[in-house]
């Protein structure tokens, strides 16, 4: 479904990642590490059209990114869900209608089954806060709510950046739960996350394939993983 | 158009993606406000000026009168050598010698109905029609002067031509004034559309991140502009056209207390918000489509 093909990419100074191949499949689950700075938020911009490569290919659902006009990109990222490492919201909306944004903006006409949105605000364990502005809420639960927005689109590809950076273990596993459920729907599901318990606790549950970026390229992580 | 009226009546969520406080929302508040109260001014100076102006041009409507003051005997002959030299001229398109009871009637108000008009020296009058740009009156003296020395031309309405002029000059002046409000409210819309759309820089990130078109980030900006700048302009064109209601009407004639609508000519106003939405909706477009298109 996304596809990356000799992927370099760079800010401006040296190359940040060379090389890269990555192919997200349908149902395939992955995690990717590395060190902080080695590019891990950076890959993932460029899975979702938010960077585009300086060298290599990136084919999103059959086409090429850089052949996509900005009408295309928002048409594929609707069937991309992405959990921001710095979760991003529109402050002035309540947190319900963040999570329900994607549905709004798909310009459908259709709005957000409200029964669906709040069993995904409580299972998320946001239920008593969906009236609330995103300021409003601790970092954990922010980064609840962005999940609960990534996917409330029924995406095809998930790409979670950090998604349990400040959740204690219980809710991260409750996260990872509903990730794994998703996965099991034959989502395409990447994770970046320096958690190596949570890497162990989904590798339980789920076949998993662990990348990590270090020196520029993307490799298969160690077996210890 | 269908989709100016989508900006206002459609999608009311597409317009809440966008924070709703900051001075842009009464920049242009006040701003189509503002606008609309001169534009409605610049309209009544507009319909006072182009009245004026057709009620005088009637007035002139091309009438001039020829006096003949000859003396007895030479009457006859130098009205019809008068009568000969206006049918030569340019811009003249009927003649015709007064009879003697229009000449009474003219008298009797003065002398009495009972006046001896064959027996007064009463000059011969002989009324011209002008056509089309009218005669030129220094050639025809001129010509009158070497052939009809007893006549008098008397084109006694020609003075108001300048002020005919004045009146249409200030006619367009007012739509010209109309236009420029129109264009500077334009440049002032887009300066806040533009400011807005820079302050929300997070806010579009936001959305494209979740996949909205720029179209639809378009809109919820248009939307928001579009329906400022009706409000406002409601408000302004209300206000304006109560103060030119309050004005003075004493004295029907002057041109300052003819300041004003008549008639038909009030609902005119009505179309100051309408225009004013039309001016803005197209304005806030333009400028989102620009700024979007040139941020990544
Ligand atoms: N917009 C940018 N312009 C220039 N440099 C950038 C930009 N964004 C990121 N970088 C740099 O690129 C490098 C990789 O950043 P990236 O965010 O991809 O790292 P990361 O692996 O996600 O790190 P972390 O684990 O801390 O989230 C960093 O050194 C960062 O400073
Ligand atoms: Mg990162």
């Amino acid at each position: 479904m996304i596809e990356l093909e000799g992927v370099s990419y760079s800010y401006g100074g040296g190359d940040l990642l060379q090389g890269v191949e990555l192919t997200l499949a349908p149902g395939s689950f992955h995690f990717l590490t590395g060190p902080s700075g080695a590019g891990k938020t950076t890959l993932l911009r460029l899975c979702y059209g938010a960077l585009r490569p300086t060298a290599g290919r990136v084919t999103v659902f059959g086409r090429e990114l850089s052949a996509l006009d900005r009408d295309g990109v928002a048409q594929a990222r609707r069937r991309i869900g992405v959990v921001h490492q710095d979760c991003q919201f529109l402050d002035h909306l309540p947190v319900a209608e963040n999570v329900a944004l994607p549905v709004a903006v798909s310009e459908t006409g259709q709005t957000a089954d409200p029964g669906n949105l709040s069993e995904l605000l409580a299972w998320v364990g946001l239920g008593a806060r969906a009236d609330a502005r995103p300021p409003e809420l601790s970092g954990g639960e922010r980064q609840r709510a962005a999940l609960a927005r990534a996917v409330i689109m029924s995406p095809e590809v998930i790409l979670a950046d950090e998604p349990t950076g400040n959740v204690d273990w219980e809710m991260s596993q409750r996260l990872l739960h509903l990730l794994i459920e998703l996965n099991r729907l034959g989502k395409a599901v990447l994770i970046a996350t320096h958690d190596l318990m949570l890497i162990r606790a989904a590798k339980s549950q789920v076949q998993a394939r662990v990348l990590r970026i270090a020196d520029r390229r993307l490799t298969a992580a160690g077996a210890d993983l | 158009m269908r989709r100016l009226t989508g900006a206002l009546t459609g999608d009311g969520q597409a317009a809440r993606v966008v924070p709703p406080t900051g001075f842009t929302a009464w920049l242009t508040v006040f701003t189509a406000a503002a606008m609309a109260f001169l534009a409605v001014f610049a309209l009544a100076l507009s319909f006072s000026a182009g009245r004026l102006a057709d009620r005088w041009g009637e007035a002139l409507a091309r009438t001039a009168t020829l006096r003949i003051a000859a003396p007895e005997g030479q009457v006859a002959a130098q009205t019809e050598a008068a009568l000969r030299i206006l049918e030569q001229t340019p811009g003249v398109a009927a003649t015709r010698a007064l009879t003697d009871a229009e000449r009474r009637a003219l008298l009797a108000p003065w002398f009495g109905p009972d006046l001896p008009v064959e027996r007064l020296p009463i000059p011969q009058l002989i009324e011209i029609t002008e056509e089309g740009e009218g005669f030129d009156p220094q050639g025809l003296r001129l010509r009158l002067a070497a052939e009809v020395p007893a006549a008098v031309l008397d084109d006694h309405t020609r003075w108001r031509r300048p002020l005919v002029q004045a009146a249409d000059r200030l006619r367009a002046l007012g739509w010209a004034a109309i236009a420029l409000i129109g264009g500077a409210m334009a440049a002032m819309v887009t300066l806040a559309a533009q400011a807005a759309l820079a302050a929300n820089a997070q806010v579009i990130q936001v959305l494209r991140l979740v996949g909205a078109r720029d179209a639809y980030i378009a809109r919820a900006f248009t939307r928001r502009f579009t329906l400022r700048a009706l409000g406002g302009a409601a408000l302004g064109a209300a206000a304006g056209t109560g103060a030119v209601a309050a004005l003075p009407r004493e004295g029907a004639e002057g041109f300052l207390t003819a300041l004003g609508f008549a008639g038909v000519e009030w609902a005119t106003p009505l179309a100051v918000p309408a225009l004013a939405a039309v001016v803005a909706w197209a304005a806030t477009r333009t400028a989102a489509r620009r700024t979007l298109r040139g941020l990544d």
